[in-house]
């Protein structure tokens, strides 16, 4: 019952989020300080560990996924110092009256062993303790340096029996770590962490500034801005091997003889189906939107305004590439179709538009906007009606990243500090509610979101 | 010159201070010395040629408008004194970085960067400066001179840098 209710709000959000969207004119505004639909009651009692030997991880798997799941800010775990029945067995049916007492409205059992070649296994069960059913049930190996994995993955499923909609724990993020040399120089190196903050690691060192990274569809590479060569060049990362390259290294061809030789090229974003890049490069008359083919290594150009095109961004369908540009005195988003024809405008509003980034659900393109002294992270239909909505305005907003279900947003936020803005890596659903400070160590910016990993 | 006006200046405040100690102690007379030796004539300022001499002379940065990437009267100007130095040491070549303050996004401030060190790089070359000799670089938010969130700063930070990278007198 309290689930079936819960299913009705999910859906009664997916409704909200696509109907009443304001007039251009009158973006409306969302509070972020008012309260969210009440999250779903969980009860998440520490896994069974079947063996000393994985007394720990049983612990430890058990936080990761209630953290997961609280995080979404759709679920609330429940106080285990309330929980009455003690699980001794994954296979026990629960006695469902002592977790509706304490109020627990769904209930997620699991259990931990260690298979004959090493593996860590865990077998799951989430109850609806109302209708006394299991909602789902399943089973899990992997290598024990990936347990944390086993935790996301639950969630992830955990998250979809109960949404109706992909989960999007078992990612990573890719970022911009900020930080300050003994000298006081700024040092920009690009990090990599799973989505909750586990397991970060550099991936450039402190000797050149790297930013604006972007995944590829497959999660092996990264596209990213380098100064090692003085300037601002796009260049490809392979995660899997380190090895990294500028994009245009090799001398491109086509139209490439139209780049400035000294000209800058910057962020650079896949096509969904990995095989080209939709890429802003200097040219002698300003910044353009070019096409990469990564395998015949041509350089196509899509646009000619003398104004600054930049920020390129496909559609998850591949057709058509949002990008900013300022050909109409302000910077303003602009959709074309992939071979550079049809050009539209699809925002109207006071102020600079940029960043955009296409949902991978389609129908929305995120953006920051910058009017009078307020930055504001938004999103905006994207089939022309320039309807939009203002998820969060602060002082800085820059670099949006979709969730890979389409439903959360991090981007970098910045606040004034005496001596200089401190930057962090944020995230805001996208009704505007949950929001919530990534977990990098210190300051951050220019998320990537990876996609699921397999 | 400087050295006599120093020794007064010294010899002036001696005489302030001695003036608070008590009478009954002697004051002292300060021993007599030697006039100063002339010096080999000291240069008046960098060494002609020089990358500090080109940035005492013709200044190294302009400076834009918030959004703006056009040339002031004030930059015009500067720009000049950077084109009659360079062609006047006609070996140096430059960078140009164009620069931004922190109130706009890092792609869009990437590209404004670039503009703002073009805008420099193409006033030169219409001031007989070879365009051989120029590099231009944008640096868009990520390299300011100035990084407190104020309105001062943010000014200071909008300009087009010019650097001697070769060329140059030692």
């Amino acid at each position: 019952m309290m689930i079936r209710t819960f299913q009705t709000l999910i859906l009664a959000l997916a409704s909200f989020l696509t109907v009443p969207f304001a007039a251009a004119q009158e973006p409306l505004r969302v509070d972020i300080t008012q309260g969210h639909l009440d999250p779903l009651p969980i009860a998440l009692p520490e896994f069974v560990s079947t063996g000393e030997d994985v007394d720990e991880m049983a612990v430890e798997i058990t936080r990761v996924v209630t953290n997961d799941l609280a995080s979404s800010g759709l679920f609330a775990p429940t106080d285990p110092a309330a929980y009455i029945e003690v699980i001794e067995s994954v296979n026990q049916l629960p006695r469902f009256e002592d977790w509706r007492v304490i109020q627990s409205s769904a209930l997620l059992v699991g259990e931990v062993s260690r298979v004959e070649d090493g593996r860590l296994r865990v077998i799951y069960r989430l109850w609806d303790t109302r209708l006394q059913e299991q909602m789902i049930g399943g089973q899990l190996t992997v290598a024990e340096q990936n347990w944390r994995r086993i935790g996301h993955k639950i969630a992830d499923a955990v998250y979809q029996r109960m949404t109706g909609e992909a989960g999007y724990f078992d990612t990573r993020i890719v970022y911009v770590a900020e930080g300050r040399s003994a000298n006081g120089q700024t040092l920009r190196q690009l990090a990599i962490m799973d989505q909750d903050g586990a397991n970060p690691y550099y991936l450039t060192d402190r000797s050149y500034m790297a930013l604006l990274p972007n995944y590829s569809p497959s999660a092996q590479e990264i596209t990213y801005v380098s100064f090692l060569d003085g300037q601002a060049t796009t260049y490809i990362y392979d995660l899997d091997t380190g090895r990294q390259e500028a994009l245009f290294a090799s001398g491109g061809t086509g139209s490439a003889s139209q780049i400035d030789p000294d000209g800058q090229s910057l962020s650079a974003r896949f096509s969904p189906d990995g095989e080209r890049l939709a890429v802003s490069v200097e040219t002698r008359t300003g910044h353009d939107i070019h096409l990469f083919d990564l395998r015949t290594r041509a350089l196509e150009r899509l646009t000619r305004h003398p104004a600054d095109d930049v920020e390129p961004s496909f559609s998850p369908d591949g057709e058509r590439i949002v990008f900013s540009s300022g050909r109409s005195g302000g910077s303003q988003l602009y959709i074309m179709n992939a071979d550079g024809t049809d050009t539209q405008r699809i925002t109207f509003g006071e102020g600079r538009y940029t960043t955009p980034v296409w949902s991978p659900r389609g129908d929305l393109i995120a953006f920051t906007k910058q009017s009078g002294g307020t930055f504001s992270l938004g999103v905006v239909r994207a089939d022309g009606s320039g309807i939009e909505r203002i998820l969060f305005e602060g002082y800085y907003v820059d670099t949006p990243a979709w969730s890979p279900n389409g439903r959360v947003l991090l981007f970098t936020r910045g606040e004034p500090r005496a001596d200089a803005t401190r930057y962090e890596i944020w995230s805001v659903d996208l009704a505007g509610f949950n929001l919530r400070r990534l977990a990098t160590g210190g300051m951050a910016s220019d998320p990537a979101w990876s996609p699921l990993i397999d | 010159m400087k050295i006599k006006l120093f020794a007064i200046v010294a010899m002036t405040a001696f005489a302030t201070a001695c003036a608070s100690t008590p009478a009954e102690v002697d004051e002292p007379i300060p021993a007599p010395r030697p006039e100063p030796v002339a010096q080999p004539a000291q240069p008046a300022g960098p060494t002609a040629g020089s990358v500090e001499h080109f940035v005492a002379t013709a200044g190294d940065r302009v400076f834009f408008g918030y959004d703006r990437h056009d040339l002031t009267a004030e930059a015009r100007s500067t720009l000049r004194s950077q084109a009659a130095w360079l062609n006047t040491y006609s070996d140096a070549r430059i960078t140009i970085s164009g620069n931004c303050d922190e109130r706009g996004t890092r792609e869009y401030n990437l590209a404004l960067g670039a503009r703002r060190a073009n805008a420099a790089r193409d006033y030169l070359i219409s001031q007989g400066v070879d365009a051989s000799r120029i590099t231009t670089r944008s640096f868009g938010k990520e390299n300011p001179t100035c990084t407190e969130s104020n309105e001062s700063c943010w000014a200071i930070n909008r300009n087009s840098i010019t650097t001697i990278t070769g060329g140059y007198t030692n």
